[in-house]
């Protein structure tokens, strides 16, 4: 018979419980959300002897059930509330062998809950290293439990866990303290007052700041405000970890001995490196050298690949597809828009494997130790160093990777200011810029251009600090500034965990920012391809007489010209022996093919400028104007609302000559001349005008959808709309105003 | 000689000795700050400030201003 129980994990971070989660459900997991919060659930199902069937739940890392942050929340909620679908039939709480008298404290208080509790013992291969001994018969009668002594690393003790789970019917659910022997007359005023409910479980509805069932809650508080007050409450918290802390050192004694001599050593050696006034900033600078490289060098042979892969693939369908309204949405905006999501996978996934390998190591701990001093002058902490990091890549990640700074005020700040480091899909925007107004040429040895985009990574970092120093002096935030941080023993990382690590968060992004991303290309591709007026609808026969009357551009009659004179020089020297009259209708025929491409990329661009996104950018170019725009970098200034790397393919499109063709847009962007005043568009001022615009605003529809979700408010999002791109417009303006 | 963990010295050890007990997060009690318990000062961060303490077998790392709260008893 098949039947199905709920396990949860639980346990300390840094206990390897994800491990153990890996090792039971290997991939069928899957990673969703709490609803209405942004905590990260972790599912999977785990099939036990005799035919039992595990639905496992792995619950955020969490120290004890007195909770200080929304991951620790999720815990405590779950296991109060017997009604949740979720509620575990057996708590599997997994300690680390090293700190097993710390880990063993939220053990007792789960235990405590009476839920059916196993003790994983992990790392049980480094027993005997440390010099450790453990008396496991004797620790499992005195705390009332079974035990599984496993190795992930090693593989070893998954299937007696297994056993366990499946015999959980066996397990006592006997406490293990009389949590009412710290303060006696209270628990029994609140046993007298809610006869029906377990002490031990009010005494945590009372001092967790969790929403359990709100008015349940209420009741509770104004029932038991008046006998003890919230400092009163806060002493008896303090008390009660005494008292959990004596019963763990008293088991301890009899069934735990270290023998010291055999320890110490690898792990000081490196704290004593890794953490060096001067070695320990030398190695993580060259830590992050290798990840940037990784990102932006090693990235670019799979991301010239996808590009390559999707724009053949729209054109294929071009091509076996009957023309039509729904082969070119097919073909011009979900393949396109497919294609603008996939192209980020690589980068997004190099940036997770190597945030994973950091922290897995053990190593990021000792990254916040040494910066946390830096950065606290900017209103910001130790851990704000790994958001702004990973800003570098994309500001979505880097804004969930706030949650592990406990301090409201420096979360929020890492919030409100990780978007202006320079994330990865500003590159493209400023690749092509740089190459079109910053002269080649060199000062001491290194190009222009190389360090216009380093200054331009330097200015968004510069400025996320900035801000983040202006904020600490606004904002009024009133929160308990402490700041604690585990310094993990130094690991080998684990494969396993890596890969489900890099390819989860890749498949989040893929599937939330994705999903972002596809209906914006989606939903510009049809504002940009269908328009009302009169000009739109006969766009064809008006571009053809005009092509007729005045001729073609000037850009496509100099490019006709040029590619005409290439070709010609080819023919010459390639056949030397045809005769001219052949070489005379090759070079008809190519130039009527060219003509034909002209012709209908003049159509594109006319049907584009009268179509619905035409007229908006028309209706924007006052705006725009005074930062050096015309209508068209309008266009593509609000279509990089959706993602900024839409810039480029937005000016192809409306510069319409093909996406693929980098070299073409350049030529074409540089070729372009401005109404106003007759000369190029993109010129030096115009150019630094869009970069400091681009450097700064904040035009990135997903990261304000994730601030939203993790500030839970519109407030903050709002906030950095209208501050970051304010700015960005004042800037760009000065900027321009003055070099023009 | 009573002083604080912030005065201590890398690779000096105290005993801890009671605390008033509200001014201290109860998550430092939990990594095993308690009365009683040896701290040990492992490292102290390149500007002074974070220290790297062991309690009672827990590495962890806390701000000075959190460690002048916890009141110890030095071990020669």
């Amino acid at each position: 018979m098949s039947k199905n129980i709920n396990v949860a994990l639980i346990g300390n971070p840094n206990t390897g419980k994800t491990s153990v989660f890996n090792q039971l459900t290997g991939l069928k997991q899957k990673v969703g959300n709490y609803p209405g919060i942004t905590v990260e659930k972790k599912e999977g199902i785990c099939k036990l002897p005799r035919g039992v069937k595990a639905h496992i739940i792995d619950l955020p890392g969490t120290y004890s059930l007195n909770t200080t942050s929304l991951d620790e929340s999720v815990v405590v909620e779950l296991l109060l509330n017997k009604n949740d679908k979720d509620f575990p039939d057996v708590a599997v709480v997994v300690t680390d062998v090293e700190n097993l008298k710390r880990n063993l404290l939220l053990f007792t208080q789960i235990k405590d809950l009476k839920i059916p509790a196993i003790l994983v013992i992990n790392m049980a291969d480094r027993m005997t290293r440390k010099g450790i001994t453990l008396n496991i018969p004797l620790l499992e009668e005195k705390l009332n439990t079974k035990i599984a002594l496993v190795s992930t690393r090693k593989g070893v003790g998954i299937n007696t866990l297994k056993e366990l789970i499946a015999d959980y019917k066996n397990l006592s659910i006997k406490p293990n303290i009389d949590t009412t022997s710290i303060a006696p007359d209270y628990f029994n005023k609140l046993r007298s007052a809610f006869p029906k409910e377990d002490v031990y479980k009010l005494w945590l509805v009372i001092t967790q700041d969790v929403n359990f069932m709100p008015i349940e809650k209420k009741r509770i508080k104004d029932a038991t405000f008046s006998i003890k007050s919230n400092t009163e409450l806060k002493k008896l918290q303090h008390k009660e970890t005494v008292l959990r802390y004596q019963f763990i050192n008293n088991i301890l004694k009899e069934t735990y001995t270290v023998d010291l001599t055999v320890a110490k050593g690898f792990r000081a050696t490196l704290d004593k490196i890794l953490t060096h006034k001067v070695w320990g900033y030398v190695i993580f600078f060259l830590i992050l050298l290798v990840i940037f490289q990784a990102i932006y060098e090693w990235s670019s042979y799979p991301m010239d690949f996808i590009d390559e892969s999707f724009a053949q693939m729209s054109e294929w369908t071009k091509a076996s597809l009957p023309p039509g309204a729904f082969t070119n949405l097919l073909a011009e905006g979900i393949i396109a828009g497919i294609g603008g999501v996939v192209i980020f996978i690589p980068q997004i996934a190099f940036l997770f494997l190597f945030i994973s390998l950091l922290e897995e190591s053990g190593y990021m701990s000792r990254v916040v130790f040494l910066m946390d001093k830096l950065m606290r002058p900017f209103g910001l902490s130790g851990k704000s160093v790994v958001p702004l990091i990973s800003g570098t890549a994309c500001a979505i990640p880097a804004v969930m990777a706030t949650r592990t700074i406990e301090n409201w005020k420096e979360r929020l700040i890492t919030i409100l200011v990780t978007p202006f480091t320079t994330c990865s899909a500003r590159l493209p925007v400023y690749l092509i810029i740089i190459a079109l107004v910053i002269p080649e040429g060199k000062f001491l040895g290194l190009s222009y251009q190389a360090l216009t985009l380093m200054l331009l990574y330097l200015l968004g970092f510069g400025m996320s600090i900035f801000s983040a120093m202006v904020l600490h002096k606004i904002l009024q935030i009133k929160s308990r500034t402490f700041f604690v941080i585990e310094m993990p023993n130094y690991k080998l990382p684990l494969f396993k965990n890596v890969a489900y690590t890099v390819w989860e968060k890749t498949k989040s992004f893929v599937y939330g920012a994705g999903k972002i991303i596809l209906a914006i290309s989606i939903i510009l591709w049809v504002l940009g391809s269908y328009g009302i007026s009169d000009n739109f609808k006969n766009a064809e026969e008006i571009v053809k007489n005009r092509i007729k009357t005045v001729g073609y551009s000037e850009f496509n009659q100099e490019h006709i010209k040029n590619e005409i004179a290439i070709y010609t020089g080819e023919l010459y020297t390639n056949y030397p022996t045809v005769s001219g009259a052949v070489i005379k209708d090759s070079i008809t025929m190519r130039s009527n093919a060219l003509k034909l491409k002209a012709e209908n990329e003049e159509i594109a661009s006319f049907k584009l400028e009268h179509s619905f996104i035409g007229y908006a950018g028309k209706t924007i170019e006052p705006i725009v104007k005074p930062l050096g725009y015309d209508w068209k970098i309008g266009i593509a200034v609000i279509t990089s609302f959706a993602a900024r790397e839409v810039f480029v393919g937005t000016l192809a499109t409306i510069y319409s000559v093909g996406n693929d063709e980098e070299e073409t847009i350049k030529n074409r962007m540089a070729a372009e001349i401005n109404p106003w005043n007759n000369k190029p568009l993109f010129n030096l001022a115009s150019g630094v005008s869009l970069l400091l615009f681009y450097a700064f605003a904040m035009q990135c529809m997903s990261t304000l959808a994730v601030v939203k979700r993790e500030t839970n408010s519109w407030k903050w999002p709002a906030a950095q709309l209208v501050f970051m791109s304010g700015f960005a417009y004042i800037v760009a303006l000065i900027a321009y105003q003055i070099l023009k | 000689m009573s002083i604080t963990v912030a005065q201590l010295k890398k690779g000096q050890r105290g005993i801890i000795k009671d605390f008033s007990e509200d001014t201290l997060p109860i998550k430092l009690l939990e990594m095993g700050c308690l009365p009683g318990n040896v701290v040990e000062l492992i490292q102290i961060a390149p500007l002074k400030d974070p220290i790297y303490i062991n309690v009672n077998g827990s590495h962890i790392a806390i701000r000075k201003s959190t460690a002048n709260l916890i009141e110890v008893d030095l071990i020669e």
